[in-house]
């Protein structure tokens, strides 16, 4: 029995600290796991073999279960890069720098994925790989956007620096997504009629829609996992650097 | 105001003074547009329909080409760290160093599009469509291109992300630009090229005002 003597700290000044974000989030790590793998058998079981073939698509209306969660989630991952951004510039928290730098090579994993099941979609239901429509037209800007992130961290030596650098940019990208999306919804109606995308959206009979949402949920707790994982190695990766640098000093002197 | 148009004065007479740097942007520009007949053939109509957006691009290219010195020749001399004690806050500093950026980098391009424009066989009404889309839209490249070049001032080799980083926030810069040109709805197109270049300048310089100043610290 210890007794306790420093002042009560809420938890989000606890998890400031790496060693302690580590442990806390360590247990979660795993049922996280289990339950994005369930949720990936189930959801498979039911996308590829437990739903019905589109009268007109036929089989290739399964690529629509991996499509739509990856396109959703490109957008959420940038949400909470921003999110951790203004965390970083903010509060300082020392764990918003490493979740912005964890966020970026899932949210440019996610973002590919959707482009390339997307374009796999297309050839056979509408004759083309790639289309100048408007939707599709600013998935891969946010894919530069994602890229030109990823390169702005590894090009920087000292991280730390880097983190509110970096967090500086992933805002300015927040504030100017919407606007390319606008602009480029506005160039596209004016180059060609919207009517790539065939109007049998929303009236979805269920069997479809049970996949979907079942996919979506499983993408939905990948992220999670992939996302604990890439921080925890983050943090493990400064702590061999620190002691690295500790190392070469202690030689020097 | 008088620091303000200080800087502004330095950075032109800088690079005026320099050498040719001023003159070798507005060559490029002029070639990389002059290369497209060669890679498309001299066909006059198809030239005219898509000299607009040849145009532009080369603009573009000519403008991230210049965003290397933006900031680094002062980062690297340590002009930057004594501007961020001056009196005037950093963010006026980089405002001004914008304009004068437009003033030695868009300026002279819009002046030499002219040139191209001939070369391209462009008739004089989208000529003057251009010119003006151009005028509106550049402020907004070099608004954005000071965002680019305040990220990467502390990274050695910086020059080559800085495009990367830009070129996508940008589409809408070159959308409305080339939108303006084209017959249908070349006005609203302008407007929006008008409210994107102010709503750019007036944020950019804060943004650029605070990468610099957590990059150096």
């Amino acid at each position: 029995m210890t007794i306790q003597t420093t002042p009560k700290q809420s938890w989000w000044s606890r998890i400031a600290h790496p060693g302690q974000f580590v442990a806390r989030t360590r247990p979660l790590l795993w049922p996280l796991t289990i339950l994005t793998a369930l949720l990936f058998v189930v959801g498979l079981w039911f996308a590829l073999f437990n739903s019905p073939q589109d009268y007109q698509m036929g089989d290739t209306v399964r690529i629509m279960y991996v499509h739509v969660p990856t396109a959703r989630l490109s957008q959420f991952v940038y949400a909470v890069m921003a999110v951790s951004a203004l965390g970083s510039l903010v509060w300082r928290h020392p764990m918003a720098d490493v979740a912005m730098k964890a966020a970026a090579p899932p949210g440019a994993t996610f973002t590919a994925l959707a482009l390339f099941t997307g374009s796999l979609w297309g050839r056979p239901t509408r004759g083309t790989f790639w289309e100048w429509d408007g939707r599709m037209t600013s998935t891969p800007v946010l894919l530069f956007i994602y890229l030109g992130i990823i390169a702005l961290w590894r090009a920087f030596d000292d991280q730390l620096r880097a983190a509110r650098v970096i967090a500086v940019f992933t805002l300015v990208g927040a504030v100017n997504i919407p606007i390319i999306k606008f602009s480029v919804d506005w160039w596209s109606t004016l180059h060609q009629p919207a009517s790539v995308f065939r109007a049998d959206g929303p009236r979805m009979p269920g069997s479809i829609l049970t996949p979907l949402f079942v996919m979506f949920f499983a993408f939905t707790f990948l992220f999670p996992v992939l996302h604990l994982k890439a921080m925890h190695t983050e943090v493990s990766r400064r702590r061999v650097m620190a002691l690295e640098r500790q190392a070469a000093q202690g030689a020097k002197s | 105001m008088r620091a303000f148009s200080a800087i502004v004065t330095r950075e032109v007479a800088l690079a005026l003074r320099g050498g040719g740097d001023v003159l070798t942007l507005v060559l490029f520009f002029i070639i990389t547009g002059a290369i497209v007949p060669f890679a498309v053939g001299p066909d006059k109509a198809l030239l005219a329909t898509i000299a607009p957006g040849i145009i532009w691009i080369a603009a573009f290219l000519a403008m991230l080409l210049g965003l290397d010195r933006l900031f680094r020749p002062d980062h690297e001399d340590g002009t930057l760290i004594l501007l961020r004690h001056a009196d005037l806050p950093l963010s006026a500093i980089i405002a001004a160093k914008v304009i004068a950026h437009w003033l030695l980098t868009a300026l002279p391009l819009i002046l030499a599009s002219p040139i191209l424009a001939v070369l391209l066989a462009m008739d004089l009404s989208s000529f003057w469509r251009m010119l003006l889309s151009l005028l509106l839209g550049t402020p907004a490249l070099a608004a954005f291109g000071a965002i680019g070049a305040a990220v990467t001032v502390a990274i050695r080799r910086g020059g080559l992300i800085a495009p990367i980083l830009i070129a996508p926030l940008s589409m809408p810069v070159l959308i409305f630009g080339t939108g303006a040109i084209s017959a249908t709805q070349s006005n609203a197109a302008l407007l929006f090229l008008a409210a994107l270049s102010l709503m750019a300048i007036a944020l950019a310089p804060f943004a650029a005002a605070l990468a610099i100043s957590s990059a150096e610290d």
